[in-house]
C-alpha cells in the first residue's frame, strides 16, 4: 500500500450486542428484547436470536411485538452501560495487538499488522479472538481486510467472499444512497468499481466515491487506538502475614510513596484514597480516606491513614496492600506564598481528620448569597470543596441567632408594647423598624406564603432583643431572631 | 463595686472555658473575634437555631468553619481532635447535655496538648467542674446601646466571681467595660 507493507484490519461486529450484554448478566430462556423509549413509544432496541426466529424486529412497537409474541420478556436497554462493556472489550482487545478501535457502537477494529505470527497466524488468531468472545456470551462476526473498509464489508456481509460480490450495502453507505444505487441496477461492489466516476460523484457526492476508495485502498483510513487513562493504583503482595499496625502504615508509606510519584507526574491530586487489606482468609477491609483538597505529598497524607489503619482487624494477619485513588483532581503547581501556607496545609489536614468522623460534608463553612431573605442571605457550604469568600455586607444590622418563626400574640400593625415570649413577660423598650421585606416571587417557598413582611427589631426592658415581624397581608406577628 | 476592667478575660488559652445565659453566642463571636485566626465550632445538625453569618460582630464569617455532628459524643470528640491539634487557636462547642468529668478533663487536656482555647456554650446549670471558667451573659437594656451586655463569672478556678456591664467596641476592636446606669 502506501508504505509498502500490506496492513492487515480485523473488524468485529456484535450484531446483539446490548441484548447479548443484558443477558450475560442475568440469563433468561426464551425470546427476549430491550426496549428503548423513542419518540413516545416504546420500541425494541435489541433482540435475541429466539425473538428475531418468532418475526420480531429492531424497532418495532413492543405493543406490536407482545402481540405477535405473548411469551416475550423484556428488559429496559441501558446504552451507558453498552458503551461501557464496550469499552472493556476494547481495553481487552489490546491483548492481540495495540491499535484497537471502536466501530460504532457495536463494533471493534484492531489493526493486526504485524502482530499476526505471535498468535499463530492470522486464521488461528481471528478464531481464537472469536472462540473467546463467543465463550463469554458474545455474538461475533469477524471480517478480515487489507483496509477498514474491507474488513468492516466482510464482518457484516459474510467472511470470505472477494469483496467485488458484495452488496454495496457493504460500503458503510447511507441507506438512501443504497436505495438510489439499485434502483440504477448497482447492486454489487464490482459493478460500482467498474462504472464511471464522474457521474457518480455527480449523482451521489464525493462519499460514495470516497467510502469505495477506502475499501479498496485507493484512499487511507486510519484507525484511532483509545489513550488509556492513567491508572492510580498499586498493590504489594507480601511473603509473610502482617499485623502490626506500624508494620501496615510502613508499608502504606511505601505504596504512598509510588502513588505520589505517579499523581506529580500527571499534576493532579489525590481527592479520595482507598486502602484494601486483604486478611489471609480473604476477606479483605476497606481504609476510606476523603481529603479536604486534592493532595500529593506523602508526609501529609500518611497521618491521616493512621485513624482508618488502627480501626482495622487484621485477624491471622493481612498478605496483600492496595492503595488506590479513587478520586482524582488536577493539582497544577502552585507558587507557594510566604504567608500562611503552612497554616493552611494544617488545617486542610485537621478538616480531613475530623471528616474521617464526621463527614467531610458535614465540615462546613459559610459563604454570602445574594438575596434579602435572612435565612437565604448566606449558604453553608462543604469546606472541603469551596473557598472562604468576602464580601460581607449587612446593610441594616441582622441577628446573629435566627431560628424557625414563633407565633405571638399580638394584633395591630406596631410592635405590642407587652408581650409573653417563651414564657417570658417582656416590655418593648426601643422599637426600630419596620423594613419592609418582600418575598421572592420567584421562588415558591412555603415559609413565605404569608407574603410581605415588616420586620422590627424590638429591645426589651428585660434585655432581651428581639427581631419579630408583621405580616400585613395576612396579620400576624412573629419572632425570629435575637440580637447580641 | 465592680473593678473597671474585667479579669480572667480575654480566656486563658490552653484551658477550656463555658458560657450560657441567652447571650452566649454573642460572647463566643466577640471573643473569637479578639483571638483572630480561625474558629471551628462543633454543634449538632438537629438544631433549629442557626447562627446568622450577617449579624456577626467583630469576627469576618470567613474564619468560621462549622462541623455538624450528629450527637454529643460526635462533638466532644470533634471538639478534642481540634482542640488537641492546634491547628486554630479557637474552638467553640455547644452542648445539649451535662458533661461528665471523663469528658470535661479530656476537653482540657486536649487543649493544654494543642496549646488553643476552648470555650464550651452550655445550656443554663449544666457546667462541668473542670471548666477553667465560667461566664454568665445576658443582654441588658440601655436606652443608647443595642450591644450592652451583662457578663458575670460565675466560675473561676483562680480567682474571685464577678460581674460587669460590657459593650462591643467596633471601632477599638474590643470589649469596653461600662458603667451600670443608675435608675
Amino acid at each position: 500500500m502506501f508504505d509498502g507493507t500490506q496492513r492487515r484490519i480485523v473488524s468485529l461486529w456484535f450484531p446483539r450486542f446490548a441484548s447479548d450484554r443484558a443477558l450475560r448478566a442475568h440469563p433468561l430462556e426464551g425470546p427476549f428484547v430491550l426496549t428503548l423509549k423513542q419518540g413516545n413509544a416504546n420500541r425494541v432496541h435489541c433482540l435475541n436470536a429466539a425473538a428475531e426466529a418468532r418475526g420480531l424486529y429492531r424497532g418495532m412497537a413492543v405493543a406490536d411485538a407482545r402481540a405477535f409474541c405473548p411469551e416475550l420478556s423484556s428488559r429496559p436497554a441501558a446504552p451507558g452501560e453498552d458503551a461501557r462493556f464496550l469499552a472493556l472489550l476494547r481495553r481487552w482487545a489490546t491483548r492481540w495487538c495495540p491499535w484497537v478501535g471502536f466501530e460504532g457502537p457495536d463494533g471493534l477494529v484492531l489493526d493486526i499488522t504485524g502482530s499476526a505470527h505471535l498468535f499463530g497466524g492470522e486464521t488461528a488468531m481471528v478464531e481464537s479472538l472469536c472462540q473467546r468472545l463467543i465463550r463469554s456470551g458474545l455474538t461475533v462476526q469477524a471480517g478480515t481486510g487489507a483496509t477498514r473498509g474491507a474488513a468492516w464489508a466482510r464482518a457484516h456481509y459474510g467472511e470470505g467472499r472477494p469483496l467485488a460480490d458484495l452488496p454495496v450495502a457493504a460500503l458503510r453507505l447511507e441507506p438512501d444512497t443504497v436505495t438510489r444505487l439499485q434502483r440504477m441496477g448497482l447492486r454489487l461492489i464490482g459493478q460500482l468499481a467498474d462504472s464511471p466516476r464522474a457521474p457518480l460523484v455527480r449523482r451521489f457526492g464525493a462519499g460514495l466515491l470516497l467510502r469505495l476508495d477506502q475499501a479498496l485502498g485507493a484512499q487511507p483510513e486510519q484507525i484511532s487506538p483509545e489513550a488509556e487513562p492513567p491508572h492510580y493504583g498499586l498493590r504489594m503482595t507480601l511473603p509473610e502475614p502482617i499485623g502490626l499496625e506500624g508494620d501496615v502504615i510502613g508499608i502504606t508509606a511505601r505504596l504512598l510513596d509510588w502513588l505520589c510519584a505517579k499523581l506529580k507526574d500527571h499534576q493532579s491530586g489525590a481527592r479520595v484514597l482507598r486502602l484494601t487489606l486483604r486478611r489471609v482468609d480473604a476477606s479483605t477491609q476497606d481504609v476510606e480516606l476523603r481529603l479536604a483538597r486534592p493532595l500529593r505529598d506523602p508526609a501529609r497524607i500518611l497521618p491521616l491513614f493512621q485513624r482508618g489503619v488502627a480501626e482495622v482487624d487484621a485477624g491471622f494477619g493481612i498478605d496483600q496492600m492496595r492503595l488506590e485513588a479513587v478520586q482524582v483532581e488536577t493539582l497544577p503547581a502552585e507558587q507557594i506564598a510566604h504567608i500562611q501556607t503552612r497554616d493552611r496545609g494544617r488545617l486542610d489536614d485537621l478538616i480531613t481528620r475530623l471528616g474521617t468522623r464526621i463527614g467531610l460534608e458535614n465540615i462546613q463553612r459559610y459563604l454570602p448569597a445574594d438575596s434579602h431573605i435572612p435565612e437565604r442571605s448566606f449558604i453553608i457550604a462543604p469546606a472541603a470543596y469551596c473557598e472562604p469568600q468576602g464580601s460581607w455586607v449587612a446593610v441594616r444590622p441582622r441577628p446573629v441567632v435566627l431560628f424557625p418563626p414563633e407565633p405571638l400574640a399580638a394584633t395591630g400593625d406596631r410592635p405590642p408594647a407587652t408581650f409573653r415570649w417563651r414564657g417570658m413577660a417582656l416590655t418593648a423598650g426601643r422599637i426600630t423598624g419596620p423594613e419592609r421585606i418582600a418575598p421572592e416571587w420567584w421562588l415558591d417557598d412555603p415559609n413565605w406564603h404569608r407574603g410581605l413582611r415588616d420586620y422590627w427589631r424590638v429591645e426589651t426592658r428585660q434585655g432581651r432583643r428581639l427581631w419579630m415581624f408583621y405580616t400585613p397581608q395576612n396579620p400576624g406577628w412573629f419572632v425570629q431572631g435575637e440580637f447580641a | 463595686m465592680p473593678s473597671s476592667s474585667l479579669i480572667a478575660y480575654p480566656l486563658r488559652p490552653g484551658r477550656v472555658h463555658e458560657a450560657c445565659g441567652p447571650s452566649a453566642a454573642s460572647f463566643a463571636l466577640w471573643t473569637a473575634a479578639l483571638i483572630g485566626g480561625d474558629v471551628i465550632w462543633v454543634r449538632e445538625a438537629w438544631r433549629a437555631e442557626q447562627l446568622n453569618p450577617l449579624g456577626f460582630q467583630g469576627l469576618d464569617p470567613a474564619r468560621v468553619i462549622l462541623a455538624q455532628t450528629m450527637d454529643q459524643n460526635d462533638t466532644l470528640a470533634v471538639a478534642e481532635e481540634a482542640l488537641r491539634d492546634g491547628a486554630v487557636p479557637f474552638v467553640i462547642l455547644e452542648t445539649t447535655a451535662p458533661i461528665g468529668l471523663t469528658a470535661g478533663r479530656r476537653l482540657q487536656l486536649a487543649a493544654q496538648a494543642g496549646g488553643t482555647t476552648g470555650l464550651c456554650l452550655i445550656p443554663e446549670g449544666m457546667g462541668s467542674n473542670a471548666a477553667e471558667t465560667r461566664w454568665h451573659c445576658a443582654p441588658v437594656f440601655d436606652a443608647q446601646d443595642s450591644t450592652r451586655q451583662r457578663w458575670s463569672l460565675i466560675k473561676n478556678k483562680l480567682g474571685t466571681c464577678e460581674a460587669w456591664n460590657v459593650r462591643w467596641n467596633p471601632e477599638a476592636h474590643r470589649v469596653a467595660v461600662v458603667s451600670p446606669v443608675r435608675e
